[in-house]
């Protein structure tokens, strides 16, 4: 017994156990299970086992779905846009210009501390701002800006954006800033000494030295907004689709093997982008 | 890089404060508009200024189940945190040894972090339906929800034994140590702050948690589920004192694991080391 426990493979796998255990009943069953019911049929308040290709050939037979993937892929682009500006700014801010430890730590906990909260109060928040007669219109109205509420602020792919942006641009911050603090600062002197000038130090120095931290943080803003149905739905007042309210539309209708179908293409499409984006990183290697 | 600010500095920290404004302006503005009159709507103006639709939270409820809601949550927050600690400890410890297929297990972390939430979803509520079983939000909803925190549990775990001095335990084995007892009387208390880390992860993203419960948490709500389901048919700034008060709820929790971290840190500072101290 004692010499079965020093064999690091065995009481590795002893200790990986639960973790797999979870892993193998809670997503590698669901993804079978969702790869097997794309196959089946349905009627209008049942499904049945088949093997049909009726779900695909619907999928890919319709307009909408190619719409929908452009959407979905709209929303994920400008929103990782947005996301890394913001992000790389504000880690750039606090990993450079912060110059003791406690400030540091104090300011970045500021700016984590609404991933600890609810996501749907903090869309829901947006709500008096952005309406016809929230804060920014009538901000705008008393400045003399417009001489009429702007509409498109709510329920627009505006509202989708901003949103988005609000609650991922930290994925972004965490860690790029993490990969900040990691640079050896005498490579920024060295870049100085040598006569670089800030801007230069940035692009040639510290922009190649922080690129894995902005692979993580891409891959997480990439597959939250690809993978997202109740943002799109809340913040545009269900008028713009993307591939995740395709599926969750099907589910409400109990169109189990066409969400089934639909969920199997968004989830090949979000794994090969992620398996491009981690030939440039190695995740285990920047934590 | 040292001596007087420069203006980039000063642009810097204007821009840092500009984001700081827009991650938690939007909450204070509920947060205010929560004190609305009795007759005060989704917006300003304010109609006067009351806790009138706190109280009304305490009240018997027209729709749905605030306060069940709140419970079953909390439990549900509470199972899933310790369960994420437990398992990602073994698990951080498993991937140390590099054994054979741990690149296998990592590639699963992966997809469990990156995988559309709607998903787990989906896919859980398919085979419990399939299967017969009841989905309720102790067992389909607690198992989806480790998908989602596990993940985090781990990197975090990664992160703490990539920092980790292995002469520690090199020391302990040679004094005598059991493989048990180097972990229960070295590892245990170094990575002790980290592990705090990971349940405020495993806590707030369960209780926050609303993708991955939405088709696996059977009859009951979870508190998510029900401010959810308050945005289609809520139209009083009751939802603004709801969402007022788990937020101050999570922003309570977050205070109680940071003040935990720093108390840790301090009782260490003070008391350095106990060596020589005996393990009683």
């Amino acid at each position: 017994m004692r010499n079965l426990l020093k064999n690091r493979h065995l009481s590795g796998w002893l200790l990986a156990a639960p973790l797999s255990a979870v892993l193998l009943l809670f997503l590698v069953l669901p993804i079978v299970m969702i790869v097997v019911v794309s196959f089946w049929g349905a009627t209008e308040f049942s499904i049945y086992p088949a093997f049909l290709f009726d779900n695909y050939a619907f999928l890919f037979g319709s307009p909408v779905t190619y719409s929908v993937f452009f959407n979905t892929f709209k929303y994920a682009a400008i929103t990782w846009v947005f996301t890394l500006g913001i992000g790389f700014t504000v880690a750039y801010f606090l990993a450079f210009h912060v110059r003791t430890l406690t400030w540091q730590i104090a300011l970045f906990l500021l700016c984590t501390i609404p991933f600890w909260t609810s996501n749907i109060i903090r869309m829901i928040s947006w709500i008096p701002f952005l309406g016809r007669n929230g804060l920014a219109n009538s901000t705008l109205i008393s400045w003399g800006v417009i001489d009429e509420p702007v509409e498109w602020l709510l329920f627009s792919d505006f509202s989708v954006i901003l949103a988005f942006v609000h609650l991922y641009t930290l994925f972004m911050v965490v860690p790029i800033f993490n990969t900040m603090m990691r640079i050896d600062r005498s490579l920024i002197e060295a870049a100085y000494d040598n006569g670089a000038s800030g801007l230069q130090t940035l692009t040639n120095v510290i922009i190649p030295l922080t690129k894995p931290g902005i692979m993580i943080g891409s891959i997480f803003v990439v597959t939250l907004v690809m993978g997202d149905f109740i943002t799109v739905r809340f913040m545009s007042g269900s008028q713009s689709a993307n591939v995740g309210r395709l599926i969750s539309n099907d589910i409400a209708l109990l169109q189990y093997p066409s969400a089934a179908a639909t969920a199997v293409v968004l989830l090949a499409t979000v794994l090969l982008i992620i398996a491009v984006l981690l030939r440039f990183v190695d995740i285990r290697k920047e934590l | 890089m040292s001596g007087k600010r420069s203006r980039s500095f000063y642009l810097l920290a204007g821009f840092f404060a500009l984001f700081l404004l827009f991650l938690y302006g939007p909450t204070m503005t509920i947060a205010i508009l929560s004190f609305q009159g009795p007759d005060g709507g989704l917006t300003f103006p304010m109609r006067g200024v009351s806790t009138y639709w706190f109280a009304d939270l305490f009240r018997q409820q027209a729709v749905g189940d605030i306060w069940g809601s709140f419970s079953r949550s909390l439990v549900l927050g509470l199972m899933v945190m310790v369960t994420t600690v437990v398992v990602s400890v073994m698990g951080g410890l498993a991937f140390r040894k590099r054994f054979a297929g741990s690149s296998v297990v990592f590639y699963l972390v992966i997809t469990s972090l990156v995988i559309p939430s709607i998903l787990v979803s989906l896919g859980v509520g398919l085979i419990f339906s399939q299967s017969g079983l009841n989905v309720h939000w102790s067992t389909s909803g607690y198992g989806s929800q480790l998908t989602w925190t596990l993940p985090f549990g781990l990197l975090i775990m990664f992160a703490v034994f990539n920092r980790f001095d292995p002469s520690y335990e090199e020391a302990a084995r040679d004094q005598g140590a059991s493989n048990w007892q180097t972990i229960r009387h070295v590892v245990l208390p170094i990575i002790a702050p980290s592990l705090i880390g990971v349940a405020l992860f495993g806590f707030t993203l369960s209780y926050d948690e609303f993708a991955r419960t939405l088709l696996t948490s059977g009859s009951y709500n979870t508190l998510p589920l029900e401010i959810y389901g308050m945005t289609t048919n809520v139209t009083t700034p009751v939802i603004f004192a709801l969402g007022t008060l788990t937020t101050l709820f999570s922003f309570l929790v977050i205070a109680i694991f940071l003040l935990t971290v720093w108390l840790q840190a301090r009782r260490r500072a003070r008391q350095g080391s106990d060596a020589g101290k005996g393990m009683l």
